[in-house]
């Protein structure tokens, strides 16, 4: 230890911020569901761009010996070849294709046929690099596996919450959740990004994420419960968020660094995974202070954990209705 | 106060070591590797089809398949037995699920009952004891009879199956020449074939979709292997090798007696006089009949029971084998004898297997991936570990080490376990070492506000980890919640992705909480004390 310098961090946060979060609990829990409906408004209108995985077909990944590909080339071949609609899109670089051919009416010969052309057509000049088929049975068990996946999760986290903490804490997780799988769905339908099993993964990941935040929250304003017994119930929630906001954005911070270096530099196959994360991390991070303990305001929580049972905060129950 | 005694200490610092002697081996090459001295661990993580390049096929069997072929077969069985028992049927067909028989006088319905009834088998190893049985059998009418399988029954002979249809295909994979497949059984119907390194799959699927290759042959009675390796193969016979080496050649005639499709059910048992171990089979009618003969000719002598051109049995038929059913007696464990019923069932595939998906990644594809998650993990790495220290100064280096501990450590149970590790799991292994970064902050964050609040710094840093560790572990506990669920119900991308990150969890409490804390422990013992002395925490 004594070869290691002693040396002081740099502590930049003004921890004495207090910013006044519950004074617009009521615009931000708006945004919020006006961006939920806006989400589900895009969802419903343009549906997702399903992958390989939930919709069945075949992808196939191509790289060019022979420098750039021809996709435009590529597509007017591909196309003539009477097997429905192909899809050709340039993948990472300019060498790199992902032909996409949708599943065949009849059943696995057909499939295969179908693949067979294309990778004659496709000739010698291309080196297939990855290659996925499947088939409907599984995309649609899949489809409905990934659904109740994250229906669970969001069920398992709540009942978590609700464990460990009182019920209002949990209907503030589950809203808060809700919000983040819902606007990071809603973009990829919007952008009409790649919906695949991956982004399953880290939808359920960001439920993990956001679920974090919303506990170091909820951790604290339960501290400042029994801590502060006289408080208003909206001065304790600014005052919990205050105290957690450096470890939020610090642990934010840290996590959008290593997700967008992962994003950047980790590879095509999984930048819709990653990409999905980043927006995770950011919605995660915003609904743990805006959404979740907003609604404790609104919702109000019990007071007193000695035991005794102890009147309803007044304040919290008159502003509930005034709003 | 933040004490830790002797035991404490060295239990930690083992547990480093150990895990760096774990993940050792996957930084040396496989010279170093065979040099190092026999009881060190020389796990290596294995990486995912993904990343190595490989094919991944998921076979799908048709229950529909077995059950038509069962009930064809309890069709036959039920005729045989009623005319063994001299009654007239007028009719026998399969209705629905059930075989339905109707018999020609309705005053035979008692001894039909009775010899129908002997067809049923009891579910379940019998020396376990048995429970339920695999059909009903039920008088539906004055002269009919209703054989319906029952759903143990179904769920038992699709079990057995399947059973067959990966020994098969384990066999023709092998066949192949592939290093290191992975074949198991995925659900109730399905099988999954994973062969690291293979991109081209036609030959595979060739294989794989190819129906029976199981023969019975007659063996030469006098001339030996030897004589006719030595002198001259005798006409319309053939030598073929044992399934084992040490099993020899056989002289078998190359038109087989019998084909193993012809075969309609094998199964383990026991002789019923010797208690011995034996292998059950069944024929269909055909098939019954060619081998009723050919054991009626040769009673004394050897056959041959030959598997994708290999001998993998030649009894001694012992007396006639008529009705189309017999056991071969051999020197059976019970062991052996329910891997020979397996092979004789798998050697044609019970059911028709389709493929239900289909991935592969080429070599050049899994190598480009592995270098774009080296580089983003080292930039990602920098990243946290510059941010920690700029902030936290002497103790975000305690957190940084931390974190190396906890990479080390995953890295280290994720090769105990034998789970690979995929794209997604990289991304799994990410999000741990965030989830890692986030307990240090908490810590910290912790420990300032107590300082802030007026405790000393000892008191801080003993408050900052006791009030920090609830929060701790209540966020830790919500994402292993969510990454059981994705475990338990996902599939292969999302599979490899929970159990990075459950692995990555448990590991960072151990890392970012004692860990750290020891070497905070260590750092207060080597502060300066005294009169005068005032620490002060460089956090």
């Amino acid at each position: 230890m004594r070869f290691l310098p002693n040396f002081r961090g740099f502590d930049f946060f003004p921890h004495d911020l207090r910013l006044p979060f519950m004074r617009y609990k009521g615009l931000c829990l708006a945004l919020s569901l006006i961006a939920m409906a806006l989400s589900l408004a895009t969802i419903w209108q343009r549906g997702f761009n399903y992958g390989v995985d939930f919709t069945g077909g075949t992808v196939i990944e191509v790289q060019s010996k022979t420098g750039p590909a021809d996709i435009a080339g590529l597509r007017e071949k591909l196309n003539q070849l009477g097997i429905g609609s192909v899809q050709i899109q340039s993948f990472g670089t300019p060498a790199d294709v992902l032909i996409r051919i949708e599943q065949q009416k009849g059943g696995e010969a057909e499939q295969t046929a179908a693949v067979g052309k294309v990778t004659a057509a496709l000739g010698s000049q291309y080196e297939q690099r990855r290659y996925e088929s499947v088939g409907p049975a599984v995309s649609g068990e899949l489809r409905w596996t990934g659904f109740t996946a994250v229906i669970a999760g969001l069920f398992a986290i709540v009942a978590y919450v609700w464990l460990r903490f009182e019920w209002q804490f949990a209907a503030g997780a589950i809203v808060a959740l809700t919000h983040d799988v819902l606007l990071v769905a809603g973009i990829f339908s919007f952008l009409q990004l790649e919906f695949d099993l991956s982004i399953v993964a880290a939808l359920l990941t960001i439920l993990g994420y956001s679920v974090n935040d919303t506990v170091v929250v909820s951790d604290r304003i339960r501290e400042n419960l029994r801590k502060y017994k006289k408080m208003e119930l909206d001065a304790l929630l600014d005052l919990s968020i205050n105290e957690t906001l450096s470890r939020t954005i610090l642990t934010g911070c840290t996590a959008m660094a290593v997700l967008l270096a992962l994003y950047i530099f980790g590879g095509e196959v999984i930048r819709n995974f990653n990409l999905a994360m980043l927006l995770g991390v950011v919605i995660g991070t915003y609904s743990s202070v805006f959404i979740g303990a907003p609604l404790l305001g609104y919702l109000g929580v019990k007071r007193d954990w000695t035991g005794a049972p102890a009147p309803k905060p007044a304040g919290a129950a008159q502003r509930a209705r005034a709003a | 106060m933040l004490n830790f005694p002797r035991w404490k200490q060295a239990a930690i610092l083992l547990t480093c070591l150990a895990g760096l002697l774990v993940v050792l081996p996957n930084f040396l090459s496989q010279q170093t590797l065979d040099k190092w001295p026999r009881w060190l661990p020389k796990w290596q993580l294995s990486l995912g089809l993904d990343l190595r390049g490989g094919a991944h096929l998921l076979y799908t069997m048709e229950i529909n398949d077995v059950r038509k072929d069962w009930l064809d077969g309890l069709r036959d069985d039920a005729r045989r037995r009623l005319r063994d028992a001299k009654i007239a049927v007028s009719a026998a067909g399969i209705s629905g699920n059930a075989v339905q028989v109707r018999l020609n006088k309705a005053e035979d319905a008692d001894a039909a009952l009775k010899a129908l009834r002997q067809m049923i088998q009891p579910i379940g190893n019998p020396l376990m004891g048995g429970s339920g049985t695999d059909i009903d059998v039920q008088k539906t009418g004055a002269d009919t009879f209703t054989i319906a399988p029952t759903e143990a029954g179904l769920k038992q002979r699709v079990g057995n199956a399947i059973d067959a249809a990966i020994e098969t295909v384990r066999r023709r994979v092998d066949a192949v020449g592939t290093k290191e497949p992975h074949i198991v059984r995925e659900g109730e119907s399905r099988i999954l074939v994973q062969v690291p390194g293979l991109q081209d799959t036609a030959e595979l699927e060739r294989l794989i979709g190819e129906t029976a290759r199981l023969s019975f042959h007659e063996v030469h009675p006098s001339v030996t292997p030897a004589e006719a390796k030595a002198g001259r193969v005798p006409v319309g016979f053939k030598i073929y090798q044992g399934v084992d080496k040490r099993e020899g050649e056989y002289l078998l005639r190359e038109s087989p007696v019998v084909r193993g499709d012809e075969l309609n059910d094998a199964s383990p048992g026991f002789h019923p006089q010797t208690t011995q171990p034996i292998v059950q089979f069944g024929f269909n009618n055909s098939g019954a009949r060619k081998f009723g003969k050919f054991t009626r000719d040769h009673v004394g002598k050897p056959f041959a029971i030959v598997l994708d051109d290999k001998v993998i049995s030649a009894p001694e038929i012992r007396s006639a084998i008529e009705g189309g059913s017999g056991y071969i007696e051999g020197n059976f464990t019970p062991e052996t004898s329910t891997k020979l019923a397996i092979q004789l069932r798998s050697g044609a595939l019970p059911a028709k297997l389709t493929i239900a998906e289909k991935r592969t990644v080429g070599p050049s594809l899994g190598s480009d991936s592995i270098e774009a998650g080296k580089l983003a993990g080292i930039i990602g790495g920098m990243a946290t570990i510059i941010l920690t220290v700029l902030y936290y100064g002497t103790f975000g280096i305690f957190a940084c080490f931390g974190l190396i501990v906890h990479g080390i450590l995953t890295v280290a149970l994720m090769s105990l376990f034998g789970s690979a590790l995929t794209l997604p799991g990289i991304a799994g292994l990410v999000l741990g070492i965030a989830m890692a970064v986030d307990a240090n902050v908490l810590i910290y964050e912790r420990i300032r506000e107590e300082v802030r609040g007026g405790k000393t710094p000892v008191a801080a840093i003993d408050a900052g980890f006791s009030r920090a560790f609830v929060t701790i572990a209540d966020s830790q506990l919500t994402t292993l919640a969510c990454a059981l669920v994705m475990f338990w119900l996902g599939a292969g991308p999302i599979r490899g992705f929970a159990v990075t990150l459950t692995i990555g969890i448990c590991t960072s409490i151990f890392a970012s909480v004692t860990v750290v804390r020891l070497l905070i422990y260590y750092w207060l013992n080597a502060q300066p004390r005294g009169k005068g002395t005032r620490l002060a925490l460089p956090v």
